[in-house]
């Protein structure tokens, strides 16, 4: 019975990618956080910043569906993080901010106080933390105001608690979470 | 042998008698009328008709209340999204939220709506006790101050917030329709575009045909009243002929064969979204969970003794060959349906609108039936992806709460004030809007105070620049 059990744990050992024995949680971290930032930014620079600052054509709204616009590039992050949930990856991850437009935005473990504390200095910040009975590698990488967009609809916006933001200003973080076994 | 039964007699005795049991339980729970003993307590008004089906919801008895949670949104997951859920299960699934969850698991459905409990079943099938928001929402007036001293009790029965639905409720939603006019001058219902829709598609040419066309006068032997019903309706326009809907490839031999009497699922090859519809609400449900079809009879709802042994199919409402939509708006619920709001509907305002729009006296859809409120012309986004607007045959989709009706019915007439004050006046509902409301609903008001406070800020933070 034992050598059964020491061998399916081989098995599973054998199993696993190879990378994940040499990739540490904060490489893998950085690694879709790289990702993720891309994304977001291209997505602010060439669709958001670029049809509604720059050529006027079209704005982007909370309440796109109704005023038909373009979907905010809070809520472009959000959807994506929901739909990576659905489709039942181990990950998660989320954009907060010491000044949250949206007020389920704000920190809240207290992991997440400080570390969004700690990347206003433009470094990010890791830290393992205990949710629900679990354990987590928490990686937070400071968001910044990467054009003109993010600063005046943030400035904006009348549920915004801070209105000086200014270009390149941290405004908040990307927390991403992985398991930890 | 014989020894040995007799040494082991009792637990022969009982190990028979535990496998009948066990035998018959399995049977029952997947045999409607013998499952009737094993109800553990009487269902919501939701679930009643389908109640004795228990596999409807318990498909899945190993996986225990994720296989409830599957079953639930089997059928609910569509409208949850339609509705933009403000409190998605995807909210919840991200660990910053255990705490969250500790106090609330809301990413199940039976956290809230439990069934088989009537003794504790509040409106809308929620079984927690009314001020449940309290859990996550204490601080709301940290945040909003205009809350203070509010009771948690009134969050969703003050007429402001619903838990899933709040597509007429949200903050600048309130402020972009402000309070609005009592009735619009533009009143009206949007158009259906179904053939146009069809031809857009070339699933049909439309051309119109006549009697002369027919292609089922042989197999069928119609009489010339049907030829005459048939001629009249939109599918002769369209070009639909007889064998359109008699004929069907008979699942064995895949041969067409004609068909007497077509049921919903012809239909639903033009029909699709609106026989959905139809199986996801009260007309259809039992039909969708493999039940003989609803007779109004086994309603909860008053309805007439005349019409207690009718079945419920498509047909029903929209009799064959002539498939007037008018009677299937108002005449045909009357044959049934008798609580006060549907006897006061005649001598409502909205029939009086009703009648002249029959009379050829009023405007195209200027008229209020029972189906333009609960059989709504609503937008939707087809399976092609191509956005039409048709009936929701789902008659539950907007009733409770009763708001869900403000965005695809009262809008299109009235405006957001009146017609949040309106719905939330319950003898006003009662009496088919007999009347005027009686109380207003804040939420506008307080929208739109807040709305100039952050103007006031915002001014603030300009002066300090300078
Ligand atoms: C057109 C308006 C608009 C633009 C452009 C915009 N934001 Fe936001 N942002 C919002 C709104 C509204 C929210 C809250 C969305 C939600 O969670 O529902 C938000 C959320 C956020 C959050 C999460 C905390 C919070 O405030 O709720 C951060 C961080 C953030 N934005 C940073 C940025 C950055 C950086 C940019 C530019 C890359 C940007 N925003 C561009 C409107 C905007």
């Amino acid at each position: 019975m034992r050598k059964l059990i020491s061998l399916s744990v081989l098995g599973c050992t054998m199993a696993m990618p190879a990378v994940a024995s040499d990739w540490t949680h904060k490489d893998i971290a950085d690694a879709l956080h790289s990702i993720m930032e891309a994304d977001r930014t291209v997505y602010t620079k060439l669709i958001v910043n670029r049809l509604q600052n720059q050529e006027k054509v079209i704005k982007a709204s909370e309440h796109w569906k109704d005023d038909k616009a373009l979907v905010l590039p809070a809520q472009m992050f959000r959807y994506g993080a929901e739909h990576v949930a659905e489709k039942g990856a181990n990950f998660s991850y989320s954009l907060l901010s010491l000044w949250p437009v949206n007020k389920q935005n704000n920190a809240k473990t207290s992991v997440e106080k400080e570390g969004l504390k700690a990347v206003l200095g433009g470094d990010p910040y890791y830290k393992t933390e205990v949710l629900g009975g679990k354990k987590y590698f928490t990686a937070i990488y400071p968001d910044k105001a990467v054009a003109k967009a993010c600063i005046s609809c943030h400035n904006d916006h009348k549920d915004s608690p801070k209105k000086d933001f200014k270009m390149g200003d941290v405004m908040g973080g990307v927390v991403l979470r992985l398991p930890i076994k | 042998m014989a020894r040995f039964v007799i040494r082991y007699r009792a637990w022969l005795v009982w190990l028979i008698a535990s496998s009948a049991l066990v035998a018959y339980f399995a049977y029952a729970i997947q045999t409607p009328e013998a499952a009737r003993p094993f109800m553990p307590g009487k269902t919501t008004h939701a679930h009643h008709q389908i109640e004795l089906q228990c596999m409807a919801c318990h498909a899945e008895p190993f996986k225990g209340r994720a296989g409830i949670q599957e079953a639930c949104l089997s059928c609910h997951a569509k409208e949850l999204k339609a509705m933009d859920d403000s409190h998605p299960i995807s909210k919840f699934t991200d660990p910053r939220n255990a705490d969250t969850l500790a106090k609330l698991d809301a990413r199940q459905c039976v956290s809230c709506h439990s069934e088989h409990k009537a003794e504790i079943t509040r409106p809308m099938g929620v079984t927690l006790p009314d001020d449940f928001c309290v859990r996550c929402h204490a601080d709301v007036d940290k945040e909003r101050p205009s809350h203070k001293g509010m009771d948690f009790v009134s969050c969703a029965t003050g007429g402001c917030h619903n838990f899933h639905d709040n597509r007429a409720l949200y903050e600048d939603f309130l402020i972009k329709h402000g309070h609005g006019e009592t009735v619009k001058t533009d009143a009206g219902l949007p158009e259906r575009g179904l053939k146009e829709f069809m031809v857009y598609m070339e699933y049909l040419d439309g051309e119109p045909i006549t009697a002369a066309q027919m292609d089922g006068r042989v197999e069928l032997k119609p009489t010339p009243a049907v030829i005459q019903n048939w001629e009249h309706t939109a599918h002769a326009k369209a070009g639909v002929n007889c064998s359109a809907c008699h004929q069907v490839k008979d699942k064995k031999t895949d041969q067409l064969v004609w068909l007497k009497k077509p049921d919903h699922q012809v239909c639903a090859s033009c029909h699709q979204p609106e026989v959905d519809g139809f199986l996801a609400g009260m007309h259809g449900m039992r039909l969708k969970n493999g039940l003989s079809p609803m007779q109004p009879g086994m309603a909860e709802q008053p309805m007439k003794p005349s019409a207690a042994h009718k079945s419920l199919s498509c047909t029903s409402c929209h009799s064959a060959h002539s498939f007037d939509t008018r009677r299937a708006a108002v005449e045909s619920c009357l044959s049934c349906h008798d609580d006060g709001h549907t006897r006061a509907y005649k001598s409502s305002k909205h029939f009086g609108l009703w009648h002249e729009e029959v009379k050829g006296r009023g405007a195209k859809g200027s008229g209020v039936s029972c189906a333009t409120c609960h059989l709504p012309r609503v937008e939707f986004l087809t399976p092609e992806d191509e956005q039409r607007i048709l009936v929701q045959h789902n008659q539950n989709d907007n009733l409770r709460p009763n708001e869900k009706m403000v965005r695809t019915v009262c809008l299109n007439c009235h405006g957001l004030q009146f017609s949040l004050d309106a719905l939330a006046d319950k003898k006003l509902v009662a009496d088919n809007f007999r009347g005027v409301p009686k109380k207003q609903i804040e939420s506008i008001r307080m929208a739109l105070e807040a709305e100039q406070r952050g103007d006031a800020r915002k001014a603030d933070a300009v002066s300090d620049e300078e």
